[in-house]
C-alpha cells in the first residue's frame, strides 16, 4: 500500500513538475530553437500576444516580465533578439553598455490610479493620503514603479510622504499590482491605463490630472549579437508602422509622445 | 577492458555528472565575488531587515508545524480508518503543486475576496499583504515535509513499547509525552529541519500571497528577486547566506539524527 501511494504521489509529482514547465514557458511555442525571441516589459504581454499571432516573420517566442528584470538577464548575458521595455532608460543603458543596437522609441501609454470596478474609496489621488487606504506600487526599479515616484514627487514632499505610508506592497512587475487589485488585497495602484482595459472591467481607471502625468515611452532595440536578427528588424518595423502598430493603438497604447527618443 | 566494467564506470560517470551540476550553481554563488564583498553587501539596510524577517516568519511557521502537525502525524501513523490514505494524499499536495498554485489558492481561500474572507475580516484577521500572511504561505508549503517525516518516525517506533507503557499504567497521552516522542526524536527533528528549509526558500506563494515590502513581507527570496534587477551582487550575497544557512540545517541535522533523514 504504502509503495502504491509512492509510486502514485511520484507521478503526481512529475505530472505537476511538467504542468510546471508548461506554464512558465507560457507564450513558448514548441517548434525548437529557430524562432525569434522577445523579451518584453509586462505591460506589453496582451497587446505583444496578439502581434505575435498575427507576425508574417515566423514564430514568436515572448518572455514578459518587468522591464529592469529583463534588463538584468541581459547584462548577464541572456541573448533574446528583441528587448522592448516600458521606459527608453533601460534599453538606453543597455546601448551605452555595448549590449543592444540603437532604441527607438515605439509607444506611448499613460499612468492612471487604478481601484477594483465595485470600490469606491479611493475617487482620486488626494484620497490616497488618507490614514487606512491601502496601496500596491511597483518596486523603485521597474518602470512603473518609477513612474509612480515621479508623479508622488509632484504631490510635494508631505503628500508624498503619505501616500508611501500607505503603500502595503511594492511588486516586481505590473502584472502583481493589477493582481492585488483584482484580488481586492488593496484599495488603489498605479497602473497603465492598458493594464486597466485588459481586466475587462475588474478594474476602474482614475485618470490623473495631466500636471501628475509623467511621460511614459516604450523603447525597443534589437540585442547585439541577435540569433534572428532579419526576424528582428522585421519585428521592430512592424512595431513602427504597418499592422504592428495599428494592434498597439488598437490595445489602447498611444503613439510615441513627442520629444521621447 | 575487463568484460562488465562498463556498468560500474557508467555509474561513476552519472555519480560524477549528478554531483557536478547539482553543485556548480551553488559553489558559483560563492566564487563569483570575495567573502569580503558579500559580506559588506549584507550591510544594507534592506538585506537586512529581508533576513530578519526571514527569520522571524520561519520559526514562527515550524512551531506552528511542531505544535499542530506533530499530533496530527501520530493520528494518522498509529491509527487504520476508513479513508485514511486519502487524507494522507491531501496532506502531501501541497508538496507537489507549484508555488504561484499555492499563491492563487491561499488568495482563493483566505484572500479579502476568497471564501473566508468575510470571516476573516469579521473577526479582524488580516492576513493578505501582513507578516501573518507570509507565515500563513510558509506553513501551507512546507508543513507537509513534517507531516510525512513525522508519521514515519511515528510508524517506525515499536508498538510493544507503546503497550508496555500502557500496561504500566500510563495514559496515551503521557505514552506519548514521555516514550512514543523521545522515541521518534530524530525523525521528527529531520522533518521540521526539512520543514524549515523549506519555508526558508518560499517565493511564488508568499508574493502572491503577502506581496513584497520591506520589513513587512519581503522575505530574504523576495529581496534577491527585487536585487536582481538592480543589485546583483546583493543577490548574491543573500543567496550565499541562505546556502549557508540551508546547508548547516542539512548538516546539522545529518549530524544529529543520523540517516532518518534519508528514512524521510
Amino acid at each position: 500500500m504504502r509503495r502504491r501511494l509512492a509510486a502514485g504521489l511520484a507521478a503526481v509529482a512529475a505530472a505537476a513538475a511538467m504542468t510546471a514547465c508548461g506554464s512558465s514557458g507560457g507564450a513558448t511555442s514548441t517548434s525548437g530553437g529557430g524562432d525569434l525571441v522577445v523579451s518584453a516589459a509586462s505591460s506589453l504581454t496582451g497587446a505583444f500576444t496578439q502581434l505575435g499571432r498575427s507576425f508574417d516573420g515566423g514564430a514568436v517566442r515572448f518572455s514578459f516580465a518587468g522591464s529592469d528584470q529583463l534588463a538584468a538577464q541581459i547584462r548577464q548575458g541572456v541573448k533574446p533578439d528583441v528587448f522592448a521595455a516600458a521606459n527608453t532608460r533601460l534599453p538606453q543603458a543597455l546601448h551605452s553598455a555595448g549590449l543592444l543596437g540603437r532604441p527607438v522609441v515605439f509607444a506611448g501609454n499613460r499612468l492612471v490610479l487604478a481601484v477594483p470596478a465595485g470600490s469606491t474609496k479611493v475617487r482620486g489621488v488626494a484620497d490616497l493620503a488618507k490614514p487606512g487606504v491601502t496601496i500596491a506600487i511597483g518596486s523603485a526599479s521597474v518602470p512603473i514603479g518609477a513612474y509612480t515616484r515621479t508623479v508622488l514627487a509632484r504631490l510635494g514632499a508631505a503628500r508624498a510622504r503619505a501616500v508611501l505610508a500607505n503603500v502595503r506592497s511594492e511588486e516586481p512587475d505590473v502584472k502583481g499590482i493589477v493582481g492585488k487589485l483584482a484580488e481586492g488585497a488593496v484599495d488603489a495602484g498605479f497602473v497603465y491605463v492598458t493594464d486597466v482595459d485588459a481586466t475587462n472591467g475588474k478594474l476602474r481607471a482614475i485618470e490623473l490630472p495631466v500636471a501628475l502625468q509623467p511621460s511614459v515611452a516604450y523603447g525597443v532595440a534589437i540585442v547585439t549579437g541577435a540569433p534572428h536578427p532579419r526576424a528582428a528588424r522585421r519585428f521592430v518595423a512592424a512595431l513602427l508602422h504597418g499592422a504592428g502598430a495599428a494592434q498597439l493603438r488598437a490595445a489602447g497604447f498611444e503613439p510615441p509622445p513627442a520629444g521621447a527618443r | 577492458m575487463r568484460r562488465g566494467a562498463w556498468f560500474p564506470a557508467l555509474l561513476t560517470a552519472a555519480l560524477a555528472l549528478t554531483l557536478t551540476f547539482l553543485t556548480l550553481p551553488v559553489l558559483a554563488i560563492f566564487v563569483h565575488r570575495s567573502p569580503g564583498e558579500l559580506v559588506s553587501k549584507l550591510g544594507d539596510p534592506a538585506a537586512r531587515d529581508a533576513l530578519r524577517l526571514s527569520v522571524e516568519t520561519t520559526t514562527i511557521a515550524v512551531a506552528v508545524i511542531a505544535l499542530v502537525g506533530t499530533p496530527a502525524a501520530y493520528l494518522l501513523a498509529t491509527r487504520a480508518f476508513r479513508g485514511r490514505a486519502l487524507v494522507v494524499t491531501l496532506l502531501e499536495l501541497p508538496l507537489v503543486l507549484p508555488p504561484a498554485v499555492a499563491g492563487i489558492g491561499l488568495l482563493a481561500a483566505l484572500g479579502p475576496s476568497g471564501l473566508l474572507g468575510g470571516v476573516l475580516r469579521d473577526s479582524g484577521i488580516q492576513l493578505v499583504l501582513r507578516t501573518a500572511g507570509v507565515v500563513v504561505a510558509l506553513i501551507f508549503v512546507s508543513a507537509p515535509f513534517h507531516l510525512r517525516a513525522a508519521q514515519s518516525a511515528f510508524g517506525a517506533v515499536e508498538v510493544s513499547w507503546r503497550e508496555a507503557s500502557r500496561t504500566l499504567g500510563a495514559g496515551e497521552a503521557r505514552t506519548f509525552a514521555r516514550v512514543v516522542v523521545p522515541a521518534a526524536a530524530p525523525g521528527l527533528i529531520a522533518g521540521l529541519a526539512l520543514a524549515w528549509g523549506r519555508a526558508l526558500g518560499e517565493f511564488g506563494a508568499t508574493l502572491m500571497f503577502a506581496g513584497s515590502f520591506q520589513g513587512i513581507t519581503q522575505t530574504a527570496p523576495l529581496a534577491i528577486y527585487a536585487d536582481f534587477a538592480t543589485d546583483f551582487d546583493g543577490a548574491l550575497a543573500l543567496s550565499a547566506v541562505l546556502v549557508a544557512v540551508a546547508g548547516a540545517l542539512l548538516l546539522s541535522t545529518k549530524l544529529l539524527v543520523g540517516d532518518a533523514l534519508a528514512r524521510a
